[in-house]
């Protein structure tokens, strides 16, 4: 399993991404809140570019104690990233698509060595 | 360009490239060997709206001209298009809606043609169909003079300004079918220009297909073996629709909907038994709608047949006559039963390939290469060769789209 050099740590700022590609397989690498998390840049819906949309938090629903609706806000812990083919949503912490959690993106490891992180591909 | 995120966040981009965000696309047909067989997609689309200036400098009547030219500097679009509410870029999460302003074409061509012709060698497409965006509504246009007007300056305007510069880009015109008088001229003036294959009906739309006023427009097309096609659309403000909050409803619905009225009206006032040489084809339903729609009219069918008097065939029959876009192609946990709807609606003879580029729900060629239980034949036949037999298209013998 060789290790994929994606960032210098200082370099790869929180929020950001990288997408690094080995042996013909692009993978997409995400510091998101000081952790990161590597999938595969294929989506499992047309083989989009997964990785490389916007990352926006889970829409969820307000609702009342009575079931009654109350409108929508972003979720304050889940956050997706987005394929910008279609629109398929990831969580960005496990690569399950949120509209169906038995569909999956292949997962890498990330590791730091001093001052560089890199993707086990 | 700053696009909104949530969490008042922003993702700045500076550049977009067609290209490169269909670069897996452009993999996929090198891996699947498109190289070796014609594709022709028969729904793509532009954005009319981002010509408007150069449209509207077709537009015959002084008044309404100047009138529109007007509006459009005040407003976003025209100000004269109808249709309105819609959230097809998903709140941003489908990027190259807002993102394809940043993008130019090639230089002295117009920048639709260089767009499109990147989409389409992107993922390897050889001949496309091309329909406008906000136009798809413009059916519901209170003011019929303002439909016959816009339609009017759209089609010269296409014909002249994209189809005779690209052979590998076809259209069939948008036909303005509340002034069936102004319908018929259209398909006698322009029915024989250069690169335009058929006329197009928006379904959204509200005068039945079988009214009487419509007879000869159908003759003509008839006689001049110009295929008709009906291509959906939603109308949210619908009686029905409109009670839909969400749209992901009104669009899942609307667009099979207003189809499902119309070749409903299509079959049972006998149409295809009075124009039995007319093809016509249903433009973006999807497939799913096929096999319901078979066994709902043939059900009641044979129970109420003296209603539809002038039917010699059951209406799924008919159906099966009829010719179909693919996208969208409605993805389901089962295979089978898209192997069903295929083989229910004679698929490798009546379907073809739609991709919908670029709008957000587009269908690359791989949604049909890659289907399991289709024969090699088969494919290929969906992928371009029934649309090369339906519009009776020349193509040379090599591949046209710059695929690898
Ligand atoms: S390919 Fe990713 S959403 Fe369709």
């Amino acid at each position: 399993m060789p290790d994929v050099f994606v960032a210098k740590a200082a370099e790869f700022a929180e929020g950001d991404r990288r997408i690094v590609a080995h042996d013909g397989v692009e993978i997409g690498v995400f510091n998101w809140q000081g952790n990161y998390f590597a999938y595969e840049n294929l989506c499992i819906h047309q083989g989009g570019p997964a990785c490389e949309g916007v990352i926006m938090h889970k829409v969820e629903d307000v609702l009342g104690p009575d079931r009654t609706w109350h409108g929508h806000k972003f979720s304050e812990n889940e956050a997706h990233f987005v394929c910008p083919w279609h629109g398929y949503e990831y969580d960005i912490t496990t690569g399950e698509c949120a509209a169906d959690r038995r569909l999956k993106l292949k997962s890498f490891d990330v590791v730091r060595r001093g001052e560089d992180i890199y993707v086990v591909a | 360009m700053d696009l909104p995120l949530s969490d008042f966040r922003h993702m700045s981009v500076a550049e977009f490239d067609t290209n490169k965000l269909l670069n897996h696309a452009s993999r996929q047909a090198e891996e699947r060997g498109y190289k070796k067989f014609p594709i022709v997609d028969v729904d793509s689309h532009h954005y009319e709206s981002e010509s408007i200036a150069e449209i509207l400098d077709y537009m015959d009547d002084p008044v309404l001209q100047q009138l529109a030219k007007s509006a459009s500097q005040s407003a976003r679009t025209t100000g004269m298009f109808a249709g309105g509410i819609g959230y097809q870029d998903m709140g941003g999460r489908v990027t190259r809606y807002p993102l394809r302003k940043l993008e130019k074409g090639n230089p002295d061509e117009h920048r639709d043609v260089s767009l499109t012709r990147r989409w389409m060698d992107a993922i390897g497409v050889d001949i496309s169909v091309l329909f406008p965006t906000p136009m798809l509504q413009l059916g519901l246009h209170p003011q019929v003079e303002v439909e016959v007007a816009l339609a009017r300056a759209y089609n010269r305007w296409l014909i002249e300004r994209v189809l005779a510069k690209e052979p590998r880009i076809r259209s069939m015109l948008y036909l303005p079918f509340n002034d069936p008088d102004a319908a018929f001229r259209m398909v006698q003036e322009m029915g024989g220009k250069p690169g335009v294959v058929g006329f197009m009906v928006t379904a959204a739309r509200y005068k039945p297909v079988h009214h009487n006023s419509y007879m000869r427009i159908y003759a003509l097309l008839e006689e001049m073996g110009l295929p008709l096609g009906f291509h959906s659309a939603y109308n949210w403000n619908d009686q029905s629709l409109s009670l839909m909050n969400k749209f992901i409803s009104v669009h899942a619905l609307g667009f099979v909907w207003h189809n499902m009225v119309h070749m409903t009206n299509w079959i049972m006032n006998g149409l295809p038994e009075r124009f039995p040489k007319l093809k016509v084809v249903w433009i973006e339903s999807g497939l799913a709608w096929l096999p319901f729609m078979m066994q709902r009219l043939d059900n009641e069918y044979m129970m109420r047949s003296s209603e539809a008097p002038a039917l010699k065939r059951l209406p799924s029959d008919y159906i099966r006559d009829m010719y179909f876009t693919s996208q969208p192609m409605e993805r389901s946990a089962e295979d089978d039963v898209l192997a069903i709807t295929m083989r229910m609606m004679k698929a490798e003879t009546q379907l073809m390939y739609s991709s919908d580029y670029p709008h957000w729900d587009f269908d690359l060629p791989s949604t049909i290469y890659d289907l399991p239980f289709l024969s090699e034949t088969a494919k290929r036949n969906i992928l371009g060769g029934n649309a090369i037999r339906f519009f009776g298209l020349k193509l040379p013998e090599q591949k046209l789209a710059r695929v690898a």
